[in-house]
């Protein structure tokens, strides 16, 4: 520690012997940061307070319900009713899983545009996307948990979908149920993977910061560090950034908690689940409709899963993809404008998720999912090739001042 | 920059919002009357005296198909029932007892802690009695809803004479309901009940304070939950504000070139 002798003298004798606070210091007061980093790069430290409001949130609402086919659907209204600001606590769940997902689907956007995938931050970007197969994973099972239509059915539909693998396919789905219908075995083993998942999620965390402070962050201009005068110190610059962003957003997501908190889910799940009657549209929650519509997409079962999972495993293959040498999209005057494009095209993709697979919503599905699949194997590497990048300023601090200076004149 | 951007991605949202939903009226199935009530919007709250004008209108009217299993004879207090009114009310119904000591089981008059006593003993019972439709528990229908409590009002209200060669089968006519033929004969035809306040029972009354009722039933929380928002989205204005000031002040720094 710097300031060694100076501090308290137990942190020092046990930093001495486990160097707990000087590891945190360096985490979260020295880090050196490049200055020039603008809001998008809050969604960082944001998703990482959603998790930890939905560990916590989750945690209590584990204390009082019952994982049981008989049991769950009553001991949530049991938490809405008689469990004190137990609607609170299960409105910021329900609700912080959206905002989650909002937010990192924000901070892969921003990764995607400023080209934070690219050497040397290959293992960050995919320790970021395994965090979001295994947020997939969680958000997955813990909407079965209420036992609602919409849990069992979508339940049904996502377990059924392993059927497709051949040979073994209905064996693997009836292991995963643990019987021959999605049943109380399923809801039992969901419920204990939903409580282990989020500590999973916080080791890949952790191992996802550790990778971003060895190369350090990215910044909007796409070009390393070359100096001291290219950084500030995380604190107090960026961690009242942050905090600045998190209140904003706290304002959004409380205005929603407290005002509507029933308009990001579905209707039906409010209905008991009963495997007699199915519902007339079976339907996600709304993060998973862009990988629902590519899943619908292909008229083929086995065509369809693979298409759904090649859509997120292609972007573990997007440092190699991409051809470009340039990071930032700011000095890409062609990769910028497919950008947008993609994330219309993920626009598109959401909204005819959410929509019946009848009619028209097919065919634009189709040429929404083939558009995604082009951006990333075709035109991604041949516009790295073709385009004649923008030129790149020298440092981050020339640019700075320019910026300001241009401000003044 | 952020500002500008952040307009921007709010105005395509909105934009495809409002897109979608001219797409989505244009399919959906259930033509409900968009109403507004008195526990809409940011200081909405639930009317109590409806809201017991509703509870006597379930009582009298629907109780007798539909259950209310989620709400409790003691939650009633919240609508300003005192606790002896509450008791006589429970008191009316009757539910099995523990097994006493010699392990016989009897029945007992309801207590402030019971549930709403179910019509039926069981779904087999309440097939049997109703030609094969389950009437719904009321608790939550409201929130089960797409378009909760102006697709309810709407669906009380939407009863209408068959057009000419329409079969309804074993059902009954519905401009609301989807499909159009619905298994619930009209529960509410105007003064089905005598009101205890006196106000006069009209169609619309009736429905609006039915509705009231079983809004409150899924919502308990209701008022509790808007003005604790109220609250909540003030302050944390007020944060972000003299957050965003700190910032600035902070940044100065650097954007100066000081440090």
């Amino acid at each position: 520690m710097s300031n060694k002798g100076k501090g308290n003298r137990v942190i020092d004798w046990i930093d001495y012997r486990l160097p707990v606070f000087s590891t945190l210091k360096h985490t979260l007061v020295d880090y050196p940061t490049p200055r020039n980093l603008n809001y998008w790069w809050n969604f960082g430290s944001l998703a990482g307070i959603f998790l930890l409001i939905q560990i916590i949130t989750g945690i209590v609402l584990a204390m009082h319900y019952t994982p049981n086919v008989d049991g769950a659907f009553a001991s949530i209204e049991h938490i809405m009713r008689d469990v004190n600001y137990g609607w609170l606590i299960r409105y910021v769940h329900m609700n912080g899983a959206s905002f989650f997902f909002i937010v990192v689907y924000i901070h892969i956007f921003r990764g995607l545009y400023y080209g934070s995938y690219k050497s040397p931050r290959e293992v960050l970007w995919w320790l970021g996307l395994i965090i979001l197969l295994l947020m997939m994973a969680t958000a997955f099972m813990g909407y079965v948990l209420p036992w609602g239509q919409m849990s069992f059915w979508g339940a049904t539909v996502i377990t059924n979908l392993f059927s497709a693998i051949p040979i073994i396919g209905t064996a693997v789905v009836e292991w995963l149920w643990g019987g021959f219908a999605v049943d109380n075995a399923l809801l039992n083993r969901f419920f204990a993977l939903h409580y282990l998942f989020p500590f999973l999620i916080v080791g890949v965390v952790i191992l996802h910061i550790v990778a971003l402070h060895t190369h350090g962050s990215n910044n909007p201009l796409g070009i390393d560090r070359k100096g001291p005068q290219d950084s500030i110190p995380f604190h107090p610059y960026y961690t009242i950034k942050d905090l600045f962003g998190l209140s904003f957003v706290l304002t959004i997501f409380f205005f929603i908690v407290f005002f509507a908190p029933d308009s990001l889910g579905h209707p039906d799940n409010y209905i008991p689940a009963d495997p007699l009657k199915t519902p007339a549209h079976i339907v996600p929650e709304w993060y998973f409709l862009p990988f629902y519509a590519i899943l619908r997409a292909i008229p083929d079962k086995l065509g369809g899963v693979l298409a759904m999972i090649s859509a997120i495993f292609i972007l573990f293959l997007l440092p190699w993809l991409d051809t470009s040498k340039v990071r930032s999209a700011s000095f890409r005057p062609i990769y910028k404008k497919l950008f947008w494009l993609l994330v219309i095209d993920l626009i598109v993709l959401t909204w005819v998720g959410g929509k019946p697979a009848e009619g028209n919503y097919i065919l634009i599905g189709r040429i929404a999912t083939v558009y995604y699949f082009v951006h990333f194997i075709l035109i991604v590497p041949i516009v790295g090739l073709i385009e004649k990048p923008k030129p790149i300023p020298n440092s981050i601090s020339e640019s700075v001042l320019n910026n300001s200076a241009k401000k003044e004149g | 920059m952020f500002l500008r951007y952040f307009i921007k991605f709010l105005i395509y949202v909105l934009v495809l919002i409002s897109f979608s939903n001219l797409l989505l009226a244009a399919s959906d199935e259930n033509k409900y009357e968009k109403k507004t009530f008195a526990f809409d919007g940011i200081l909405g709250k639930i009317d109590k005296a409806s809201a017991r004008r509703g509870l006597q209108v379930y009582t009298e009217i629907c109780s007798g198909c539909h259950g209310l299993q989620h709400v409790a004879y003691r939650n009633l207090v919240d609508l300003g029932l005192s606790m002896d009114q509450v008791k006589s009310f429970a008191a009316q119904f009757e539910v099995t007892a523990l097994p006493d000591e010699e392990g016989e089981v009897s029945m007992r008059a309801a207590l402030p802690y019971d549930k709403f006593v179910n019509p039926y003993k069981n779904t087999n019972q309440a097939k049997a009695m109703n030609n094969g439709a389950v009437p719904p528990d009321l608790s939550l229908i409201i929130k089960a809803r797409a378009g909760g409590a102006s697709y309810f009002y709407s669906l009380l209200a939407g009863y209408k004479d068959a057009p000419d060669g329409f079969d309804t089968g074993n059902g009954y006519y519905n401009v609301v309901y989807p499909g159009y033929i619905i298994a619930m004969p009209q529960p509410l035809y105007g003064d089905d009940v005598e009101y205890l306040d006196g106000t006069e029972a009209s169609l619309e009354q009736e429905i609006n304070d039915l509705t009231v009722f079983l809004t409150w039933a899924g919502q308990p929380e209701l008022n509790t939950r808007k003005q604790m928002g109220f609250k909540t989205i003030l302050f944390l204005i007020f944060m972000t504000i003299i957050l965003f000031l700190s910032y600035k002040k902070i940044w100065k720094r650097v954007k100066s070139g000081v440090v």
